[in-house]
């Protein structure tokens, strides 16, 4: 199906000088401002950028997606095979679609249709797009199930999408968008909601995909890893525009932009940063065969236990970093969970200093709660969005008997702390940005003068800047306060970065131990091998760049 | 330290709910619900004033007169005024449903905390709640009614009761959802006693529902009591109220239709500003919902 009759390759996507304008009261005039470049035959190009920068806009606008009266197209040319696409016609685009384009999403439980097995939602587009018979159809879905390396392709297709995990999710989902062989294929973040080992696997698949059916992808990411792993060729967005374009080796070994270098410059080494725990520093927190386990109770029902955390043992000393490293359902924030005593473990013990709080009722843990605080992941969530900043760091204080003007002092003191305006302790969260929230969320953590400091996936939802940024400051305040750190994520680059030790948590337990270099040095558990091996652009070493 | 982030706070978005007016342009529905509900609860405070007659007095020389420029609504059986009368029964209807929309959600709000946050209780008070929601509001009428004579109060307490369960729900939801929310877990780490954590962080999530519910237990309200009132098992009968007008006009329907006709108009009218405004409430305390609907 490629067009390519010219000398040179005719690309399949041509955009040029695209405009979307943004509705009257945001922030800036377009969504995307005059961006072209080019999407050729047999090619991955990955468009990178943080959120804000506009590349999803641009996905969408391709194929058409674009929100009604709120997002319009107001200058430039989509020309896909030489076919304006701002100019077709809605029927003419629903033709295209699914048959020369097709479009993969970042949730696959979401985008698939619940209530319709997976094979009949493959099926549709054959007979939306295609004039085969019901038998080429149904043989048609197998092989596509087939090329997707689903196990067992004739059950599959009979699955509903929920008895599916999210890794066969996006196979079917990618087996949807290939089925016609479209010329262009277009993949906003596919990866972002997946575990490390099922993205290493997926991309592989797209990659070998995109190969043999001469398709070319646009590729929308805000990952450098997965970018090193996939991409030929990259653009770079930011607020809206391109500001750099190029080979994807020589972008990510040598960018030229201002806004590159620092991109590239945040992404965290997967080479540990070589420190000295001090082995004389007391022990805050010690677990001893720490027990999660749910369900089992039912009266009804046969029960069904799940371990979420089974014989945990960890513990964090003064002033070091530990990292618990694993991926969806490894049952990470349980432990966490536990430790804040958010949840009552089953079993086991959790020693702060010498006291055991695994199982003190909630009268005499009161006095412990001051010594160990927690930072969440989601910014948006973790402030009272009708209380000010200030009321929510000076509550725990004012819990424990500061009085206000005190606490306020204290607030406005963390707020310089973790560099942020003073003044601005009477706004509401809605007036800060993700970071800036994660940066209050920190302060009201540290108003308590806790002991350990816990990390639940804190710079998890953040951009790559500003998580460069977060992280840093976490760093500075467990020196400053001399913290135990207990610093939970999946993300191992992250990890290598602020831990000192590496527990490596598997299906509720912890599968290996040690000191961060050693573990990512030379992993012993098969598991965290697998782990180490899927991590996106691992055989990649992200420079660090001066800032022009 | 990165200096990129420090100082720069976004700009002074304006505070949700500030701009009355402006959002009074944007739901004209709503404004035209409000403004009609004003007229009427400014008619029944200042009724002795609206150039009604006592509504109770009889004038056995008028009965039955056709509506006309001394009786506006024209008269009834025993020559009282229908106009007077009509708007004499908007007090009756309003109190009523204030008074249920007003004890429903102040009791359901406590018992729903209590249920949210108690997984212990909560099964029990869900149980009852079911078997309080089985009970048809109009046969408790009757039968309070019965047992302890017919007045206002008994009325309002009928009504209430199978209310309560649903605002009991609404709250028991919202505080289902929020007591996950990671900044109420985050007060639960910095040692917040729990009553303060459901005041500070739990309360004031419940409110625009409760809000809106209110306006919808007000509407049904006042339609359950002028049936309460139609029936005989309401409002007692020398009080004038709407549902108490239609009943003694239903034997002249046909020779004296308007004895019907203005009352039922007036309810009709009062609940329907009621649940307009109620929407238009809905629309602006989440924006999710009218998306959704």
């Amino acid at each position: 199906m490629t067009a390519s009759n010219g000398p040179s390759i005719e690309p399949v996507l041509r955009i040029d000088g695209l405009t979307v304008a943004l509705p009257g009261n945001a922030d800036r005039k377009n969504a995307v401002q005059d961006v072209s470049f080019d999407v050729k035959p047999q090619e991955i190009l990955c468009v990178v950028g943080e959120s804000g920068s506009g590349k999803s806009v641009t996905a969408y606008t391709v194929m058409g997606l674009l929100p009604k009266r709120q997002l319009t197209p107001t200058a430039g040319r989509l020309l896909l095979q030489g076919e304006d696409l701002l100019k077709a016609t809605p029927a003419r685009m629903r033709e295209l679609r699914g048959s020369r384009m097709s479009m993969i999403f970042q949730e696959p439980m979401t985008a698939l249709n619940p209530v319709m097995r997976v094979g009949d939602q493959i099926e549709e587009v054959l007979k939306v797009h295609s004039t085969m018979s019901p038998q080429e159809r149904s043989e048609r879905v197998l092989g596509i199930l087939r090329d997707v390396h689903m196990p067992d392709p004739a059950s599959i297709r009979n699955a509903y999408p929920h008895q599916l995990s999210g890794g066969q999710r996006q196979r079917v989902m990618i087996a949807m968008a290939l089925v016609m062989e479209p010329a262009l294929l277009v993949a906003d973040e596919p990866t972002t909601a997946l575990d490390v080992t099922t993205q290493a696997q997926i991309l592989r698949l797209m990659k070998d995909l995109q190969r043999d059916h001469n398709t070319g992808v646009l590729f929308i990411t805000h990952d450098f890893g997965v970018v090193a792993e996939i991409a030929d060729r990259v653009v770079v967005m930011q607020n809206g525009l391109v500001v750099e374009t190029g080979d994807a080796r020589k972008v990510l070994r040598n960018p030229q932009h201002p806004y590159t270098r620092m991109l590239i410059s945040s992404v965290p080494s997967m080479t540990p940063r070589a420190r000295r725990p001090d082995p004389t520093s007391a022990t805050v927190l010690k677990t001893h065969n720490l027990e999660m386990v749910y369900g089992g109770k039912s009266f009804f029902q046969k029960s069904r236990i799940v371990r979420a955390a089974h014989e945990v043992n960890i513990d964090v000393k003064r002033g070091e970093t530990l990292g618990i490293v694993g991926e969806s359902g490894s049952g990470k924030s349980t432990v966490a969970r536990c430790i804040v005593r958010l949840i009552e473990p089953t079993g086991g013990n959790i020693y702060l200093d010498d006291a055991d709080i695994a199982h003190l009722p909630t009268s005499s843990l009161r006095r412990h709660r001051k010594r160990v605080q927690i930072v969440f992941q989601d910014p948006y969530r973790s402030l009272n969005p009708r209380r000010s900043v200030g009321d929510s760091i000076a509550e725990g204080p004012m819990n424990f008997g500061l009085s206000k003007a005190k606490a306020w002092d204290r607030a406005k003191d963390l707020m310089t702390l973790v560099g942020l305006d003073p003044r601005a302790v009477d706004r509401y969260p809605y007036q800060f940005s993700g970071g800036q929230r994660q940066r209050i969320c920190i302060a009201r953590a540290l108003a308590m003068e806790p002991e350990l400091l816990i990390a639940d996936e804190a710079v998890s939802a953040l951009d790559v800047s500003v998580q460069a940024q977060v992280l840093e400051l976490l760093d500075d305040v467990r020196k400053k306060f001399d913290l135990a750190m207990l610093f939970i994520t999946h993300d191992l680059r992250v990890a290598a970065q602020v831990c000192d030790r590496v527990a490596v948590m598997h299906k509720g337990e912890v599968v290996e131990y040690g000191t961060a270099t050693e573990v990512f040095a030379a992993p012993r558990h098969a598991y965290t091998r697998s782990l180490f091996d899927a991590a996106p652009g691992k055989d990649w070493e992200f420079g660090k760049f001066e800032a022009a | 330290m990165s200096q990129q982030a420090s100082a720069t706070v976004m700009g002074g978005a304006k505070r949700p709910g500030l701009a009355v007016m402006d959002l009074f342009r944007r739901h004209p529905t709503m404004m035209l619900g409000g403004a009609i509900l004003l007229v009427m609860v400014l008619g029944a405070l200042l009724a002795p004033w609206m150039f009604t007659v006592d509504p109770i007095k009889f004038n056995p020389i008028n009965r039955l007169k056709v509506p006309s420029e001394t009786f506006w609504f024209g008269t009834d059986m025993y020559g009282r005024d229908v106009y007077s009368r009509a708007v004499y029964g908007t007090r009756i209807s309003l109190a009523v449903g204030v008074a249920v929309a007003i004890l429903s959600v102040v009791i359901g709000l406590a018992i729903g905390l209590v249920s949210g946050y108690m997984r212990t209780l909560d099964h029990i008070i869900m149980r009852v709640m079911d078997g309080l929601m089985a009970i048809p509001a109009i046969l408790l009428a009757v039968a309070l009614v019965s047992l302890s004579g017919a007045s206002i109060v008994t009325v309002v307490i009928a009504i209430t009761i199978p209310e309560v369960p649903r605002v009991v729900r609404l709250v028991r939801s919202v505080v289902l959802s929020v007591r996950e929310e990671p900044y109420v877990e985050a007060a639960v780490a910095a040692g917040t006693p729990l009553p303060l954590i459901l005041i500070r962080h739990v309360l004031p999530n419940t409110v625009p529902p409760l809000i809106v519910q209110a306006t919808y237990i007000c509407a049904s309200a006042m339609i359950t009591e002028a049936i309460l009132s139609f029936l005989g098992a309401g409002t007692p009968p020398e009080i004038p109220s709407w549902g108490n007008m239609m009943a003694e006009g239903r034997t002249f329907f046909q020779l004296a239709p308007w004895i019907i006709f203005f009352p039922g108009v007036a309810l009709a009218l009062i609940v329907l500003a009621v649940n307009v405004l109620g929407d238009g409430l809905r629309d602006t305390l989440d924006p999710r919902i009218a998306k959704r609907v």
